[in-house]
């Protein structure tokens, strides 16, 4: 019971305890990261990232040829 | 704190992209493959088909085959690009590709999470990998059906768009949900979930497919459902790690700065 109560404390404490740019720095860094993965996987044309990831993008739902 | 979104992040990928993979390669590869070897009959032209044409033509042309070497080895030019050999080789790129979209979804999620000031927690983990499920496999699927090597489609380019504009408007409506319950707050997010189907996915080319029936249907619901494990998995152990990570650094005494 208590143990439940105080993860949840300080679970919100981890992102509250963050100043606001603290956040903004960390979601943008995490943004662009995150989108040059999924670009290179999921959209690149060129043939090397379209092949390797080839069937990996049929299984995700990616438009893919 | 940085650092532990990014370890969380990449952890969760981790486990989400191997889970995805191992399923991917029982249930979802063997389907492709099998596709692929109708491919080029329904007039999509593909490496593997157009090396067999090739071939074809060469044994056929046998006699003439000087006067053809020219025309032989441009149109052979394309299907000389590099693909992962089949086998090990495939699985390995398969599974590669799987874990780093996972990390990218992940980053992604952490970052709408530091944006948005939801965070991610083992409590609404759940609720994260449902609407990343929603937004980045249903929604499209809707518009686009998951689609089989050698299937007609249309335009690539505009499916991209279509695909991307589609998550990117159902993942603002779960956001604003998340954030907000007002009523307004339902009908714009109902807007924003409809208007991509309104205006409509590019439509395939009305041609028969090559691609027998029974393993497209099969394809569609095998991929949405191993979708559905993906953003579970993803979601709820990149919540449990941040939790692990918060209790971690709740524990550190409160003069201590690392």
């Amino acid at each position: 019971m208590n143990l439940t109560t105080n993860t949840t404390i300080n679970t919100a404490t981890g992102l509250q305890s963050l100043s606001i740019s603290q956040r903004l720095i960390a979601g943008a860094l995490a943004l662009m990261l995150g989108l040059t993965l999924l670009v290179g996987t999921g959209f690149a044309g060129d043939y090397r990232l379209h092949n390797g990831a080839h069937d990996a993008r049929h299984a995700m739902g990616f438009p893919c040829h | 704190m940085i650092r532990n979104l990014f370890a969380a992040a990449l952890v969760a990928a981790l486990c989400a992209g191997l889970a995805t993979a191992a399923i991917q390669h029982f249930r979802v590869t063997p389907l492709i493959l099998h596709a692929e070897t109708f491919e080029g009959e329904g007039g999509h032209s593909h490496g593997e088909a157009a090396v067999a044409v090739t071939t074809e033509h060469d044994h056929a042309e046998g006699t003439a085959a000087h006067s053809h070497d020219d025309a032989a080895a441009t149109t052979s030019a394309a299907p000389e690009e590099w693909a992962p050999q089949d086998g090990f080789e495939r699985t390995a790129y398969t599974t590669l590709a799987s874990v780093l979209a996972a990390a990218g979804f992940a980053l992604l999620i952490g970052a709408i999470s530091m944006f948005a000031g939801i965070p991610i927690t083992f409590a609404n983990g759940f609720l994260w990998g449902i609407a990343g499920f929603i937004t980045f496999s249903l929604a499209p699927a809707f518009g686009l059906a998951p689609e089989l090597p050698g299937m007609p489609a249309g335009d690539l380019m505009a499916r991209q768009v279509w695909w991307a504009g589609t998550a990117l408007a159902t993942g603002a409506a779960c956001l604003l949900l998340a954030k907000t319950q007002a009523s307004w707050a339902f009908a714009v997010a109902i807007a924003l979930v409809v208007i991509p189907h309104i205006i409509g996915a590019p439509l395939a080319p009305d041609e028969p497919s090559a691609v027998p029936a029974h393993l497209a249907t099969e394809f569609a619901a095998t991929t949405l459902g191993t979708a559905l494990v993906f953003w579970l998995v993803l979601g709820t152990v990149f919540g449990k790690l941040n939790d692990v990570f918060a209790v971690r650094h709740a524990a550190i005494p409160a003069g201590a700065t690392l």
